[in-house]
């Protein structure tokens, strides 16, 4: 297990290599003057060059290129043009409030979709069938945005269950110290239960929008992964020997159909994390996702080639997460590797 | 005739509803086998012996449907048992092994581990006692090493050791009866008959009752005291081995004991039966499922089947017997 961890990431690192390059490249030809962006409307054309000259963007692309991986190699990404924030930084303060979101979306999300999936499929054309179909084509065509301005409207307008969508922690709480970057799990370290509940409060609607959204493929995959399993000749002979519907639905049937729901989770993960902008508008929250498309509108380098290469990066442990849960759950994957 | 049935089954018909038709699978199906003693239940692909035996189990798929008749477990009719009732003899009086083992196996579960799942819900163990009666389980079916086996995954055996493994996992909770549905098919031939042994032995040991489901008919003869021959979902003939051997009387039979190959024989003197299965989805099924392929047909073959009386030692559903 261990060599096959050391081998996964070693042969990740050409593909690192390769995102650095083209989201260089890809920035650089976008369209977009920043140097025309922050001289500001009313600039000349000589003040615009200067501010061309100090940014380097006049240099030739080997040479920018070249300090850009001089930067990255000691851990700078750069600064950001609009905040004038050190990259680094920002991503670091923004990338666990994404995350602390996108997994409690995830998590909500499991637990509807997977029973739900499993249900389905042990109960074709069942009244749990249709309510599955009905449940994932709502959670598609239903956009983000509207699923979450609907829930805010809901229970913070209408009915004042949760807090003012305005971010990780309401006004009057003040942030617990960082360990992890997670709210929920610093309160708790800080012992901290009102700051835990506070930052839970302000969680659980978006955490819902992602969950709402998510669904569709997570059941989806279950159910179609559970019936083929389901039918499958190991799973007659379980009945066959009278073991309990419990053991045969969940331990043998189940198990065997969790891979590709395992793979289908890790697409999602990484799908929400870098793609839930909207969710974050809605609940004004502090991610990684609106800061790399506020970057982007501004034509700011920095911040978007680092958001690129921590997304990759991100992708890449991930892939090595789930390789590692495959070689746990499926014996046969461990021989290959 | 059998006296002491340990199971029997009188008028089963089983039904499926496919996308293009009713398949009328099973008609009026009848047979009984005896406390210790082997039955072999034969007949060409489609002839409905598996059907036979998963409507037995109480394992049809979803789309199958027992229309009528009963299996009786001693005083219990599995066709028409609740699923708890059910529950209490399948895998502990009634077990099943199947063919290809490797694929009837959980992947992903050590063999170990899978037989003491069964022991666990017949046997009267505790959690604790459970692998170690595993181990001695798969002793029993002739594995050598069953420690270090119990901790194998099935891709990781043969063929012929998977088939052992499953027959351990079926006589776990050691069952009054069991069903071998073509449990040699995909072995080689010397893996075949220890298999065939091994079955048998153990059978002796725990005076169980077997069905074994084979269209090889000379590995029938070989192993079952009765035959019971199948065609398309219709037992045609039932009888002891060597009075089916020595007087046939359906006229399937005798093609079929007269198509069996023997060593001597060369390439083209081996028979083949004329015909094939008629589609059971039809509305104008005949009486005789056989009569379109049969040479002695007469005209009151469209008449309803003779019905023979159970205590018949000989029965034969034809109105032309040889």
């Amino acid at each position: 297990m261990g060599s096959m961890l050391l081998k996964r990431v070693l042969a990740a690192i050409p593909s690192l290599i390769g995102v650095v390059i083209v989201t260089f490249l890809l920035t650089r030809a976008l369209p977009g003057d920043p140097a025309a962006y922050f001289a500001g409307p009313a600039a000349t054309k000589e003040a615009i060059e200067q501010i061309r000259a100090t940014l380097g963007l006049d240099q030739p692309l080997i040479i920018q290129f070249f300090h850009y991986v001089v930067d990255l190699a000691h851990g700078d990404l750069g600064k950001s043009l609009t905040t004038g924030q050190p990259v680094a930084e920002e991503i670091r303060a923004r990338l666990p409030a994404s995350a602390e979101l996108t997994l409690l979306g995830l998590i909500v999300s499991m637990a509807i979709a997977i029973p739900l999936g499993i249900m389905a499929a042990t109960k074709p054309g069942s009244i749990i069938d249709h309510t599955c179909r009905i449940v994932t084509t709502a959670g598609v065509s239903l956009p983000v945005f509207f699923t979450g301005l609907i829930l805010v409207y809901v229970f913070y307008y209408l009915l004042g269950w949760a807090p003012a969508p305005l971010g990780r922690l309401d006004v009057f709480y003040s942030a617990p110290p960082t360990v992890t970057g997670f709210y929920l799990i610093d309160s708790l370290i800080a012992r901290d239960p009102e700051t835990f509940v506070a930052a839970l409060k302000q969680l659980i609607l978006p955490a819902l929008t992602l969950g709402i959204f998510s669904l569709a493929p997570i059941a989806r995959m279950t159910r179609a992964s559970m019936l083929s399993v389901l039918s499958s000749d190991f799973v007659r002979t379980a009945r066959a020997s009278g073991l309990a519907p419990y053991t045969v639905i969940v331990t043998y049937a189940f198990r065997n159909a969790m891979l590709p729901v395992i793979t289908t989770l890790g697409m999602v993960f990484s799908f929400l994390l870098g793609a839930n902008v909207l969710v974050e508008k809605v609940f004004a929250w502090p991610g990684i996702g609106s800061f790399a498309v506020e970057a982007l509108i501004a034509s700011d380098f920095a911040p978007v080639q680092g958001f690129v290469l921590t997304m990759a990066i991100l992708y890449v442990a991930l892939n090595l997460l789930i390789d590692v849960l495959y070689g746990l759950i499926d014996p046969r994957v461990r021989l290959e590797a | 005739m059998i006296v002491a049935p340990a199971l029997q089954v009188e008028h089963l018909s089983v039904e499926f509803r496919t996308r293009s038709g009713i398949v009328k699978a099973l008609d009026n199906v009848s047979f009984a086998v005896g406390k210790g003693e082997t039955l072999a239940l034969v007949g060409e692909s489609g002839s409905g012996k598996s059907v036979t035996a998963y409507a037995i189990m109480g394992i049809l798929d979803p789309a199958g449907r027992v229309t009528g008749g009963k299996a009786m477990l001693g005083a219990l009719d599995l066709l028409h048992a609740t699923p708890d009732e059910i529950g209490k003899v399948r895998g502990r009086e009634i077990a099943m092994i199947f063919q290809n083992p490797r694929t009837a196996l959980n992947p992903i579960r050590p063999v170990g581990r899978q037989i003491a799942d069964v022991l666990l819900r017949h046997a009267d163990v505790t959690r604790r006692e459970a692998p170690a009666r595993a181990i001695e389980l798969l002793r029993a079916v002739g594995i050598t090493d069953p420690a270090r086996r119990a901790k194998a995954y099935p891709f990781e055996m043969s063929g012929g050791m998977c088939q052992r493994v499953m027959i351990a996992i079926a006589l776990a909770a050691k069952p009054s009866l069991l069903i071998a549905d073509e449990p040699t098919t995909g072995l080689d031939v010397t893996t075949q008959a220890v298999i065939m042994d091994l079955i048998g032995e153990l059978a002796a040991e725990i005076g169980m009752a077997t069905i074994f489901i084979t269209h090889d008919l000379a590995l029938a003869a070989q192993r079952a005291k009765h035959i019971a021959v199948m065609h398309a979902g219709h037992v045609v003939e039932l009888a002891e081995t060597q009075e089916m051997f020595a007087h046939p009387r359906h006229p399937y039979t005798a093609e079929l004991i007269a198509a069996t190959p023997d060593t001597a024989a060369s390439l083209d003197q081996l028979a083949s039966i004329p015909g094939s299965l008629p589609d059971l989805r039809r509305a104008d099924l005949p009486p005789c499922r056989y009569s379109e392929r049969c040479p002695r047909k007469l005209a009151s073959c469209d008449q309803p089947l003779p019905v023979m009386p159970p205590e018949n030692p000989h029965t034969v559903a034809c109105w032309n017997p040889l």
